[in-house]
């Protein structure tokens, strides 16, 4: 790899300031606290959420999210009644703009090949449960658009800020393997 | 192609592992190996479909043995060697071995940002109009190119209904190979996991994947 970075360097094909920004951006800025902001935002102003719901890549990129890898965005929203789960079976399609980089489970083999059979066995490796009746809908990432899962928000969230709310909003719950859950354990 | 990334519904890979704060990066070198590979996509001597595909393209026993980085760095050593901009020779002797081409378009520190804000949109204006409409029931055709595909195998020949439409755009099939971008129709296609799986599965799942026009036809028609 270093052989192939000085190569490159070297032949001029490469800028290496450019790779230090590139590698700065996503470990340090762009990152699943802007989907929580999201998630935070849509669950406090219902205006906000339709427009998420309808016209989710403008509505994202007016709180400042937008580009590479989440060009074409969609939001799914999870219900009592149904679950969303997003997965990339061919490759590791995720959306960037608002989670980062995705974790190695999301692009590794169990996860690609068994999120879109069983779902409901990849929730429970992460520990969670839901009723046998609830609906599941799994997103099979093929194209160029990718997908964030608007999770419900918690009771026992009332009067919370913005920003309160979006601190209980982890990259997992906006995939469709986790749930937001509050401090004290509690969650839905 | 039908290869090892083509993973959904297979068996035997075990239970998801997720790790508790996981890091962006778990080595310098993946670092390094996620730069490079964004930097010299920038010129535009492949694009997104052919990257993918020298990803993809590889014995199933070695793509399943790479870690992801690796898979990267692998893909990323293929296109450079295919379009005669670093050779192997070239990586082992760690400096180049003859003058290089010129290459415009180099990602520069200050176009960075640009870049990522802008990303690279895949949507184009239609020619046409779609031939399926929101609630069709459609069949996924039962295709098996050698080449670059984004219609997993899992789906191919199973009967699903439209669920959204997404505009026209760039097909892979063709921007993999060199043959233009040709902009197709994009839908959301729906299956229930039943006329996926069997009888056995759960009947309360669904699964859809993006599917655009070529991969399609109506579900009347005998695949």
């Amino acid at each position: 790899m270093r052989a192939l970075e000085s190569v490159l360097t070297q032949k001029g094909y490469i800028e290496p300031a450019a790779l230090d920004l590139l590698i700065e951006t996503y470990e340090k800025k762009i990152g699943p606290h802007n989907g929580a902001r999201v998630v935070a935002k849509a669950w406090v102003d219902e205006e906000f959420k339709q427009r998420l719901l309808a016209e989710p890549t403008p509505a994202i990129a007016s709180l400042g999210y937008a580009g590479f890898q989440g060009e074409h965005m969609v939001v799914v929203e999870n219900t009592p009644q149904l679950h969303n789960m997003v997965v990339c079976t061919l490759c590791s399609c995720y959306p960037w703009p608002v989670l980062g980089l995705p974790p190695v489970w999301y692009k590794s083999a169990p996860y690609r090949s068994r999120a879109v059979v069983d779902p409901r066995g990849v929730l429970r490796d992460f520990g969670v449960e839901l009723p046998a009746d609830t609906e599941f809908r799994v997103w099979d990432s093929t194209s160029e658009v990718r997908y964030l899962v608007l999770p419900m928000r918690p009771l026992g969230t009332d009067g919370w800020s913005e920003e309160r709310l979006a601190s209980i909003v982890t990259r997992d719950c906006m995939i469709g393997t986790g749930l937001p859950t509050l401090p004290d354990g509690g969650s839905r | 192609m039908n290869g090892a990334h083509d993973m959904g519904g297979s068996h035997g890979f075990g239970p998801v592992v997720p790790e508790v704060r996981e890091p962006t990066f778990h080595a310098e070198w993946e670092r390094r190996v996620f730069a490079l590979t964004m930097a010299a996509g920038r010129p535009g001597k492949w694009n997104i479909d052919m990257g993918r595909f020298a990803r993809e393209n590889r014995p199933a026993a070695d793509y399943l043995n790479k870690s992801y980085y690796e898979i990267w760095l692998a893909g990323l050593e293929t296109l450079l060697a295919e379009r005669g901009l670093v050779s192997a020779d070239e990586i082992v002797a760690g400096h180049p071995l003859g003058e290089p081409e010129r290459v415009d378009g180099i990602l520069r520190q200050g176009d960075v940002e640009t870049l990522l804000y802008r990303g690279r949109p895949t949507e184009r204006p239609a020619s046409d109009q779609a031939r399926f409409r929101i609630g069709d029931r459609i069949r996924a055709k039962n295709i098996h190119p050698t080449t670059h595909t984004r219609l997993p195998r899992y789906v191919r020949g199973r009967a699903g209904v439209i669920e959204s439409l997404h505009g026209c755009h760039v097909f892979p099939d063709t921007n993999a190979l060199g043959q233009g971008e040709n902009p197709q129709w994009l839908y959301t296609v729906r299956f229930n996991a039943r006329d996926l799986w069997g009888a056995d599965a759960d009947p309360n799942l669904s699964v859809s994947v993006d599917a655009w026009e070529p991969y399609l036809e109506p579900a009347e028609q005998v695949p």
